[in-house]
């Protein structure tokens, strides 16, 4: 198959996720829920049944299904996703805001604990049975088992409270900062989340990067280096761990997802202000527009973060296009 | 349970004892198969340092969860009588200190493992079988059906599953069911994938072939001849599965989504956190609970892990 349709495929085959995700949205709100019961909050929002017509006929309920799903569609296209119930200002403006120091947050982390749990899982592989190997597989595992948020608050109790060596929340002390103080003020207030989230996650990459290893350390190209007298510094860093890296850096594009999700209750912990933050704020105070467009974005954010690791994936390993 | 009725060729181990007379009644020959797959499987499973460690941490916690209404009085957890002061330090009579309302800490974790491990086990049971009847008719049926189930599986594998769980959760409404609902609901496709790329390579097999020819029914195909052989990948899954629940229900109670009228450890660590526990430094509430989950699911990870190069004898020590 050529590079093109590969490529169309992965494309298509996204966009077909999505509108999935869309149409599951729609069902989920419309049909199983109902939806002036989650938009007067469960019904404590007490409105008499004028009102709760007026509701009705303001988001199109009474036109036929197919109607209000083109309706939806368009809104949602648009970026527009009603308005919060919390703050009563519009959701997508709430998310803009958030969405920068998520961004940061997660993508710190991201980068770090695949570049950590990368280096540790090829030293235990290479060594396998090793101390190193049982003590870091060992560690991996636990970490692994680890709830992220209760680590989060362990780390938060330890070492910002009792230490007081961070500060317990925020992600600035003052907006008065500019310039390199305020890059120090800021890595101070990244750095507890940034940890926790690394060692929540870090684990699995070590972990899959010690067994995909350890499968191409069995492979004859191994062998052969070896028996062609190539040093064993060069036979793995030039032949084992290139190949072995594939799986894992899909997984690191993979991980966005679950790492984005993690962050939610890591940024309630440290108040950490972005989306986990909204989110969490919204399931609290059942603010379904909020909660309907976090589910949209984040679902279209790990979509587009897989269609990018195909197409890499593709372009790495040209025998996935020929499957 | 690793072992099947059926299973024609020895998949798991290789460890032959001298062959006993042969009894005559299928039956029995039926129940000395299973018993020496079963033994075989134990003696290669008891050279993992890792899963006997598991297995015990397991079988402990087990245990705590059955003998928990003989360590701690129903009554002592009630919040209207509870049996000391709220906040106390742990101490001789409240080892693990009280919570907000004076319950023993120590007395919520115990009877909190109750609830960590059903619920964990019966999302587990959900997501095994939405994943392995899936995953095995669409690889038995190949075709539409197939390309079908495959599209759901990718769809549900690709959906992240904390807001798909945030979204379910909120409009199902909190309760112990519903927070397995969801828990079944968000993690079965990876399940489904491999059970599917299992029965696709079982179905290809001679025997299937042969018992096919004998004018074998689907039912009877599926039933007899590939669930019991893919039931070793499905297991071995299961273990970690369980694992990955006990975590998801813990996220779940953290985010408040949790069932508020039983006690589980995500909740204790949920209502310590509600509570201020946080900016309080009330550590002996926050901690313990956390340490549960993190030891429970140590405990399945590792018995998987040892399941899994028992089973897989591709992964064993080359």
């Amino acid at each position: 198959m050529g590079s093109r349709r590969y490529l169309l495929r992965k494309v298509l085959h996204a966009i077909a996720t999505l509108t999935f995700v869309l149409a599951f949205n729609f069902v989920l709100f419309r049909a199983i829920g109902d939806p002036v019961k989650l938009l007067t909050r469960g019904g404590s929002l007490h409105l008499d049944p004028k009102e709760q017509q007026a509701l009705r006929e303001e988001f199109g309920l009474d036109d036929p299904l197919p109607a209000q799903f083109v309706n939806y569609l368009g809104d949602t296209l648009r970026g527009e996703f009603g308005y919060s119930f919390a703050s009563g200002r519009p959701v997508i403006k709430e998310i803009r805001e958030k969405m920068g120091p998520t961004l940061l947050l997660v993508g710190i982390s991201t980068l770090l604990s695949a570049a950590i749990g990368i280096l540790i899982g090829i030293k235990g592989a290479w060594r396998r049975g090793s101390a190193f190997d049982t003590g870091s597989l060992l560690g991996s595992l636990t970490l692994y088992s680890m709830p992220e948020g209760w680590l989060g608050m362990i780390l938060l109790i330890t070492f910002a409270g009792t230490l007081g060596w961070f500060p317990s929340g925020g992600i600035e002390s003052t907006d008065q900062l500019t310039g390199f103080a305020h890059l120090v003020d800021l890595s101070k207030h990244l750095f507890l989340p940034c940890l926790t989230l690394t060692l929540g996650y870090l684990g699995e990459f070590a972990i899959i990067m010690r067994s995909s290893l350890l499968e191409v350390m069995g492979e004859d190209f191994v062998q052969t280096a070896r028996a062609k007298g190539v040093r064993d510094k060069d036979v793995r860093r030039r032949h084992a761990v290139p190949n072995a890296l594939l799986p894992t850096f899909t997984l690191a594009f993979y991980s966005v997802g679950f790492i984005l999700g993690g962050a939610v209750l890591i940024e309630q912990v440290f108040s950490y202000p972005g989306l986990g933050q909204l989110t969490y704020g919204a399931i609290d105070q059942e603010d379904f527009p909020v909660i309907q467009a976090i589910f949209l974005l984040g679902s279209a954010a790990v979509i587009f973060f897989n269609l990018l690791a195909d197409i890499l994936y593709g372009y790495l390993d040209p025998r996935v296009k020929e499957a | 349970m690793i072992t099947s009725p059926h299973q024609p060729d020895d998949l798991t181990v290789g460890t032959e004892a001298a062959p006993p007379p042969a009894p005559r009644d299928p039956k029995k020959i039926k129940w000395l198969r299973r018993k020496r797959a079963l033994a075989g499987f134990w003696l290669v499973y008891r050279q993992s340092k890792m899963g006997m460690v598991g297995l015990i941490l397991l079988v402990t916690f087990i245990f705590l969860a059955l003998a928990a209404p003989l360590l701690v009085s129903r009554t002592d957890l009630g919040v209207s009588d509870p049996p000391g002061a709220p906040f106390l330090r742990p101490s001789g009579e409240f080892p693990l200190g009280t919570d907000d309302f004076g319950r023993s800490v120590l007395d919520l974790v115990i009877y909190g493992s109750r609830i960590s491990l059903i619920v964990g086990f019966a999302a587990t049971v959900m997501t095994m079988t939405v994943g392995a009847a899936v995953g095995i008719i669409g690889g038995y049926y190949g075709g539409k059906t197939d390309t079908l189930m495959n599209a759901l599986t990718n769809w549900f594998l690709v959906i992240p599953w904390i807001p798909l769980a945030i979204v379910l959760a909120s409009i199902l409404g909190r309760s112990l069911f519903n927070t397995i609902l969801v828990i079944g609901l968000t993690s079965w496709a990876g399940t489904a994938r491999l059970v599917r790329a299992d029965t696709l390579s079982v179905k290809e097999r001679p025997y299937v072939e042969r018992a096919r020819a004998l004018g074998a029914s689907n039912w009877h195909l599926v039933s007899r001849h590939i669930l019991p052989n893919v039931m070793p990948v499905i297991f071995a899954n299961t273990v970690l599965t369980v694992a990955l629940s006990i975590l998801a229900e813990t996220t779940l109670s953290l985010l408040g989504l949790g069932d508020p009228s039983s006690i589980s450890w995500g909740g204790v660590i949920f209502d310590a956190f509600d509570a201020g526990a946080l900016s309080a430094g009330l550590w002996w509430w926050l901690i313990p609970p956390g340490i549960c989950i993190c030891l429970v699911t140590l405990a399945f990870t590792m018995c998987g892990y040892a399941l899994d190069e028992v089973l897989n004898p591709k992964i064993r020590e080359r």
